[in-house]
């Protein structure tokens, strides 16, 4: 079979895409392919490398993404505020700019987390000593409403309402963060 | 320079002292990736900002001695020649990266290398720990203490929901990547490795050669390390890489045990033709070299091979690289000229021995 594109080289690449239920399937040879940035992964050799991969792992999402909504030159393209760097530049380098590039791309990124880290979205490590009490006194709220539930299933009521009376001083704790946070 | 002298001074702590389990384990790496908040990651930072970064970082650590480990030394990249920066590399201690393509990069140093935070590299900065043999809970404590003094001077880009902030999203979460060495020629001889490397990706880690190209190992030796830094805690990932770094362990015991019952005299034939091939050559590249010292490591474990200390297999993997055989030559070679000097380097390390 030849390639669709140039109709000289044979086809190795096929390629189905559904869009919006929509099937079209591409038979094209690997230059045409590249050219058309219908291969994403398949870098292979010297250039091989986790940002090859990562770009490619982007770009399956952003032509999904551009796909489904209305042409790019009406589209803004979402960008960083502190580093201006675009979302395009983040999936072509698949590095950040800065620390608040993840809060501008946070709804692009989402699906990528996912992807990378097995499903997870929510960070359950350390965390910095100095980043405000309040997030370690949170941390522990929600450990403990765990071992709550826990202790409820197995009808251990007694260690239930200790750890019920743990949470509730832990979030008087809380209160007082807030309050004075506000004076 | 004497092959004495060399040595100690060419030595890390991690290739020469011996650790819990060094019979199949080489070493433990632990590293966090960390950012401080309120600059551009090194993928677009500016001059001035990759200096302040140094300064903050080198600051936060400066004049303070860490129980166990000692003062830190900054080296600064630009000021080192190329051949002591690849030397670094082939250490472990600073990556490739660093070298190639950082601007403005650095390393503080312990002083018997198992500490090095890396300035600039993908992130701003990176703790990394390396411990001789299966350590890789102790290599997170040392990590984490000396993150928890950093931390006290500098504010990290960290967002509550999603942990450590890092340069790449692969990295974002933990910031932690756990990693261990391992020596696995029983199982590589037995073919079992074909089946087990897999199974261990299916479990969200990670198996890979050092040094080789691809999958294929050099000196079967396999570096073993957790992909998912999000979503677990630093406790966990550890926990779940060493059960299965433990049972690597037992299935490479058991693979040696049947290799011993079942083929031995072909086993002790082939270690001492390595030995040989190492004790005799005048020329040897690093493929052979690698497959060799695996031999005779082997050779030596399995008590084939008497008195020969077990750490020359880490030792010579790591001196007889490129950059090492450069230093010790005290200049630039000619990859055949290498080959002569390994063998040369080979041999003599060989003759301490005895």
């Amino acid at each position: 079979m030849l390639c669709q594109e140039c109709n000289e080289r044979p086809a190795t690449v096929h390629l189905t895409k559904i869009i919006n239920g929509e099937k079209t399937i591409l038979h094209l040879c690997d230059k045409c392919a590249h050219e058309k940035g219908e291969v994403f992964m398949m870098h292979g050799g010297a250039g091989f490398s986790i940002n090859n991969l990562l770009a490619g792992l982007l770009n399956m999402e952003s032509a999904f993404h551009t796909a489904q909504n209305t042409p790019f030159y009406q589209q803004s393209e979402p960008h960083c505020e502190n580093c201006s760097m675009t979302y395009q530049q983040f999936v072509k380098i698949g590095h950040f700019g800065c620390p608040h590039c993840y809060e501008a791309f946070k709804d692009h990124l989402k699906p990528l987390l996912r992807r990378l880290h097995s499903g997870s979205l929510v960070h359950s490590g350390k965390i910095p000593k100095r980043m405000g009490g309040s997030i370690h006194i949170r941390k522990s709220i929600e450990e403990l409403k765990l071992v709550l539930k826990e202790a409820v299933s197995k009808e251990e009521f007694e260690k239930a309402a200790e750890i019920r009376d743990q949470i509730k001083y832990l979030e008087s704790q809380l209160d007082g963060y807030f309050q004075e946070g506000g004076n | 320079m004497s092959i004495e002298r060399f040595l100690n001074q060419a030595l890390s702590s991690w290739m020469s002292a011996e650790g819990p389990e060094s019979d199949i384990v080489l070493s433990s790496r632990v590293r966090l990736a960390r950012n401080i908040s309120n600059y551009r990651f090194p993928t677009l930072f500016s001059s001035e900002e990759a200096k302040e970064i140094i300064d903050k970082v080198y600051n936060s650590v400066k004049n303070k001695v860490f129980p166990g480990i000692g003062e830190l030394e900054l080296l600064i990249m630009d000021d080192l020649q190329p051949l002591q920066k690849r030397v670094l590399v082939e250490k472990h201690l600073i990556s490739p990266n660093l070298v190639d393509h950082a601007t403005h990069g650095a390393v503080l140093l312990s002083e018997n290398e198992e500490i090095s935070i890396m300035i600039n590299e993908e992130d701003h900065f990176r703790i990394q720990c390396l411990y001789p043999g299966l350590q890789i809970s102790e290599a997170l404590k040392t990590a984490n203490a000396i993150d928890d003094v950093i931390e006290e001077y500098l504010d990290y880009a960290f967002d509550e929901k999603i942990g450590y902030l890092t340069s790449c999203p692969t990295n974002v979460g933990t910031g932690l990547r756990a990693s261990v060495m391992m020596h696995l020629p029983g199982l590589v001889l037995t073919q079992q490795i074909n089946g087990i490397i897999p199974a261990i990706n299916r479990l969200g880690l990670v198996v890979r050669g050092i040094y080789g190209e691809g999958s294929e190992a050099l000196g079967n030796i396999f570096q073993v390390s957790n992909q998912i830094t999000l979503g677990k805690s630093e406790e966990d990932i550890v926990t779940e890489l060493q059960s299965v770094v433990n049972q690597l362990i037992a299935q490479e015991r058991g693979a040696r045990e049947n290799l011993a019952k079942t083929s031995s005299i072909q086993l002790e034939d082939r270690v001492f033709r390595s030995y040989g091939i190492l004790s005799n050559c005048r020329i040897i590249e690093s493929k052979e070299a690698a497959s060799c010292l695996s031999d005779v490591r082997l050779g030596i474990d399995m008590g084939y091979i008497k008195n020969i200390s077990r750490n020359i297999l880490n030792e010579l993997m790591i001196i007889t690289q490129p950059g090492f055989l450069q230093q010790y030559a005290g200049g630039p070679l000619r990859p055949n000229e290498r080959d002569v000097r390994r063998a040369t380097l080979i041999r003599e390390r060989l003759k301490m021995e005895n």
